[in-house]
């Protein structure tokens, strides 16, 4: 067994070598290297033939018609595009935007940028399980209310929020509603037709494609317009200038169509796994999911280990590529912003553990990660003052602690 | 982030993990930290007659880092006076664990632990 196994496939994905073949056609001078927008000659004519093919792949993962795709660098440029280029362009029918506190930095950076440009931002406190209850976007929509952008799967917890309930109710007060989908694209159907969304941010890392590659789909009925963020050749209709990348959007319709043919039976198996690690570590004392098991992907497990340090747990766990809830490893000791707007207190956000499966991985990596996570979490319980309190029966929250 | 290979072993292998009877009259306490600011040391000396520390035990909550300046800090502080042990600086924990600069407030931690140990134990004595 290759070690360290991977458990991250929230954070990324390795690309599919399907997808790696389509790519490696598109580069060198015997390939399709050509520049799409080049108009004189067949180098242009194959590379836009390929492009076409690849934006008609991913149109039909989410049932989008192709002139509704605009490509993009990922999933953050996305966000960026679909946020500022709606306040820019509405502005005059109004400056506020809601949000929730869950969004990913991508969104949530980006309306901290507007705030400082003058406009509002409502930020929703997400429930217990983490979702986004539609009756609060409803409360918070206002007369100069001009955009919602609620996520569709969140990156931590997994969670699945109810688009097409929040969808209706935007349309019916005809606010704009930006999905970020990064992580539900390829997991869970979307299907636009029926959607109420008006944009959606896509990325192909989390599906098996290549990084550095996303797409902002903007409908056409009702028509939503964009104010462009990157100016220059006027591609993508005007909304996103420069040169296409061949092989990456290549790439990332190939990734598109092979979730499309094989996302339910991945689906399954990969529901397995998850309940076989689950089951592995749940009778264990003190252990506590994070955020709704109902509604959530397949393929993710964020668990608190109570009375063990999120960080040490991860020392412990070389064997194992996770990821952890609390932010320590990147030099600010705060927990992650998810788990704490979920009500989880700092020490159960600090011992969280987020672990995410994906198509690559094996009964045989489960039952290896149980015994390791076992082990790890009895030794460093063994080693914890609070642990010990809590077996004596103390009650920690009656301790006058010395924040530091 | 990478751990020095000192880190690594007092993590892999912490000297003097336990407990002691907080109420023995020779024990000295400290609990130090937050759970809420991930890390909590909790470290207790047992004194002689003669005021030399015979026995040092802890236990952390934290990441690796903590967790080896609270073990160094037990290996460091039995066989000396209550006075001498006061005297560990921060300083010293971190460059012999090779702390980066991140991780300094672990072995500042250390240290406020062995000065509640001894202020505790002096209380009691008085």
């Amino acid at each position: 067994m290759k070690s360290p196994i991977y458990f991250d496939y929230a954070a990324t994905t390795p690309v599919d070598p399907r997808v790696a073949q389509k790519m490696s056609e598109c580069l060198l001078a015997e390939g399709n290297f050509g520049n799409p927008a080049s108009r004189s000659h067949k180098f242009g004519w194959e590379a836009e033939e390929a492009v076409e093919i690849a934006r008609r792949q991913v149109a039909d993962l989410i049932n989008a018609d192709p002139r509704e795709i605009v490509w993009t660098s990922g999933a953050t440029e996305s966000d960026n595009l679909a946020i500022k280029g709606i306040a820019h362009f509405y502005q005059k029918k109004g400056k506020h935007i809601i949000t929730s506190k869950v969004e990913h930095k991508a969104v949530l950076d980006t309306c901290r940028h507007l705030e400082r440009d003058g406009f509002e931002v409502t930020y929703l406190d997400p429930d217990s399980d983490g979702l986004i209850q539609p009756e609060k976007v409803a409360a918070a929509i206002r007369e100069d209310t001009i955009l919602v952008s609620i996520m569709h799967v969140n990156n931590e917890i997994g969670v699945v929020n109810d688009i097409a309930a929040i969808g209706e109710l935007c349309r019916s007060k005809k606010v704009f509603f930006h999905v970020d989908a990064a992580q539900g694209a390829g997991k869970i159907d979307i299907d636009l037709e029926v959607l109420k969304v008006d944009l959606m941010s896509f990325s192909a890392h989390k599906i098996y494609g290549p990084k550095g590659v996303g797409v902002l789909y903007v409908r056409r009925k009702p028509r939503v317009r964009l104010e462009a963020q990157m100016h220059g050749g006027g591609h993508e209709r005007g909304m996103r200038s420069g040169t296409l990348a061949t092989h990456q959007l290549v790439g990332m319709g190939e990734a598109f169509r092979i979730a499309k043919l094989e996302m339910h039976e991945e689906g399954k198996r990969i529901g397995a796994l998850r309940e076989r690690l689950w089951d592995g570590l749940k009778d264990m004392e003190e252990v506590h999911i994070n955020g709704s098991i109902e509604h959530r992907v397949d393929g993710n497990l964020n668990v608190s280990f109570n009375y063990v340090e999120g960080e040490s747990l991860i020392m412990s766990l070389s064997e194992l590529a996770v990821s952890s809830g609390s932010a320590c490893t990147s030099a600010s000791l705060e927990p992650s912003y998810v788990l704490r707007a979920l009500g989880l207190n700092d020490e159960m956000a600090h011992s969280s553990l987020r672990l995410s499966i994906g198509r690559f991985t094996t009964e045989e990596d489960i039952d290896y990660a149980i015994g390791k996570l076992r082990g790890a979490v009895e030794k460093l319980r063994e080693l914890s003052p609070l642990w010990d309190m809590y077996k004596d029966g103390v009650d920690l929250n009656s301790i006058e602690w010395a924040a530091h | 982030m990478a751990y020095s290979d000192k880190v690594l072993d007092h993590y892999e292998n912490p000297r003097n993990v336990g407990k002691m009877d907080a109420d023995d009259e020779n024990v000295g306490t400290g609990m130090v930290g937050a759970p809420a600011c991930g890390d909590v040391m909790r470290l207790q000396i047992k004194v002689g007659d003669d005021g030399i520390i015979q026995d040092a035990k802890f236990k952390t909550y934290g990441c690796g880092s903590a967790i080896a300046s609270s073990s160094l800090l037990t290996e460091w502080v039995k066989g000396r006076t209550l006075d001498e042990a006061n005297t560990i600086k921060n300083t010293e924990i971190a460059e012999e664990l090779a702390l980066p600069p991140v991780k300094i407030h672990c072995s500042v931690l250390a240290e406020d632990a062995i000065k509640a140990a001894i202020k505790d134990f002096r209380e009691k004595q008085s």
